[in-house]
């Protein structure tokens, strides 16, 4: 039977691109990925960097064998690693992404003094009052009043945007801008269904809820009809 | 088997006190044997809104701490014939004489002889709050029509909706003053019941007879002849189930002309 070749290196626009075979075992394929690296870097000999793109395929690598891997290729003099890209999911990463894609709904008032923290987008039904909290790793969406604090995309997530049907807050927050009320209270209601997001220059707009449509297209995940 | 109402509303001086002795009074006028108990040990009122400040022998603490029987603390109102009791709260020692638990018993056992117990909780939301609602199955939300006593309403609810044995809280708004309301200086009833969004149970109106009558000793609902007693009286009937209409605020001004006004929706 003929040995196929474990490791294939592959040149394209943007650098080279690594094949790692997801068959053979991982003793195997660290030594030929390192001698096939030692014969070339004989042929490119100017300092040059390259950047290298490392497809494992279906291998789950722990976290470990990923690091011993990238060490061995960065070894070679003028390479790069710039991303390790694999089919596997950890159980972890999977739950964890689909919670950050999950719509939470919830029904009920958030009175002063409660936090509510969720991981994903937040629906809530109900109002916020004044001294309640309600945080998310995405974004809000409050179908009644939020006259408290709304905090979206509480781990860092700048695209992320803030909606409510009556816009009254004490204070909104995306990722890490704050912006709050003017103190003078104005009297005016306040048109209906109102949104918030972050800005070019880093700052919170408060705007009609249509503008999302330009500013948020991502917010969009309905795909088909007619 | 009676029901437990705790009164209470997180902020002090919103008449938790005078609707407590209030709402009491006019359950026993209804012909409920009813008890008040007095959680606000160390800052007792309620015996001396009803009047009862010279007949304590025994307190809250010392049912608690077994030093007597819970008949023997109980005060009696001889204006009411073996309806109305107060447990009053001890004056000495302070909120943490008592525990959660030991108020859930004496309440419970409270139930067995009495329709109601009206509950009087103190301002706050520490431990005296936590003991006044440990055996309560039921709980009326005072607020007034401040932004600050609404916040703290809200605090309060939002505790209560936590609790398990409660019943959803119900609202009373006290001291409306109804030229201030109309003129918009002062959040409407409408205003707060959206905002809170529980029942409302009572509305009283701002009344300088309700001083008068706890300077006295002697509860407002036994007056039949003010505002402020109908409110209370009209709180007992819907407590024990009756639904009665909201009282109109500006029933003042009896103009034969505003209420032509009135009547043709002029303003």
């Amino acid at each position: 039977m003929k040995k196929t070749q474990n490791v294939t290196i592959k040149g394209t626009k943007d650098g080279l691109t690594l094949h790692l075979d997801d068959t053979c075992s991982y003793q195997e394929l660290k030594q030929e990925l390192d001698r096939k690296l030692s014969n070339s870097t004989r042929v490119q000999e100017e300092s040059k960097l390259l950047s290298v793109k490392v497809k494992v395929g279906n291998r789950y690598l722990t976290d470990e064998q990923q690091e011993e891997l990238k060490d061995l290729i960065r070894q070679k003099r003028n390479l790069i690693v710039e991303e390790v890209e694999t089919n596997v999911l950890t159980k972890e990463e999977a739950e964890r992404l689909k919670q950050d894609g999950e719509i939470v709904s919830l029904a009920r008032m958030i009175r002063s003094g409660q936090v509510v923290e969720v991981t994903g987008d937040l629906l809530l039904i109900g109002d916020v009052n004044p001294g309640g909290t309600v945080k998310a790793s995405g974004n809000i969406f409050i179908m009644g009043a939020l006259k408290g604090i709304a905090h979206a995309g509480c781990t860092g997530n700048d695209e992320a945007v803030i909606a409510a049907s009556i816009m009254k807050p004490s204070q909104l927050r995306i990722s890490d801008c704050i912006n709050r009320a003017p103190d003078q209270g104005t009297d005016e209601e306040g048109k209906p269904m109102e949104c918030a997001y972050i800005s070019e220059n880093h700052q919170i707009i408060v705007d009609r809820l249509q503008v999302l449509i330009q500013q948020r297209p991502n917010l969009t995940r309905f795909e088909g009809g007619r | 088997m009676g029901e437990a109402i705790v009164i209470t509303s997180g902020k002090g001086g919103v008449g938790k006190t005078t609707t407590s002795a209030n709402i009491g009074t006019a359950l026993a006028l209804q012909g409920k044997r009813v008890c008040l108990v007095d959680t606000d040990i160390g800052l007792r009122n309620l015996d001396v809104v009803m009047g009862l400040e010279n007949r304590i022998i025994y307190d809250l603490v010392d049912v608690i701490q077994g030093r007597c029987k819970v008949h023997q603390a109980l005060v009696k109102d001889k204006r009411f014939d073996d309806k109305l009791y107060l447990l009053p709260a001890a004056q000495t020692t302070d909120k943490t004489a008592v525990e959660p638990e030991q108020m859930k018993k004496l309440i419970t056992d409270l139930k067995q002889d009495y329709d109601y117990i009206v509950i009087d909780c103190p301002a706050g939301i520490e431990q005296g709050y936590k003991n006044a609602i440990a055996g309560a199955d039921k709980a009326i939300v005072v607020t007034t029509p401040e932004v600050s006593a609404v916040r703290d309403a809200d605090r309060i609810i939002g505790l209560l909706e936590k609790e398990e044995g409660i019943e959803p809280p119900k609202l009373v708004i006290n001291r409306i003053r109804s030229h201030m309301m109309k003129s918009g200086d002062m959040l409407d009833v409408d205003e707060i019941t959206t905002h809170l969004s529980i029942d409302l149970i009572g509305i009283v109106a701002d009344d300088d007879e309700v001083i008068k009558a706890s300077n006295h000793g002697e509860p407002i609902a036994l007056n039949p002849n003010s505002k402020a007693s109908l409110a209370y009286r009209n709180i007992a009937r819907r407590i024990l189930g009756e639904s009665v209409p909201l009282q109109q605020l500006d029933a003042d001004d009896k103009g034969m002309f505003t209420k032509i006004k009135k009547f043709f929706g002029v303003r």
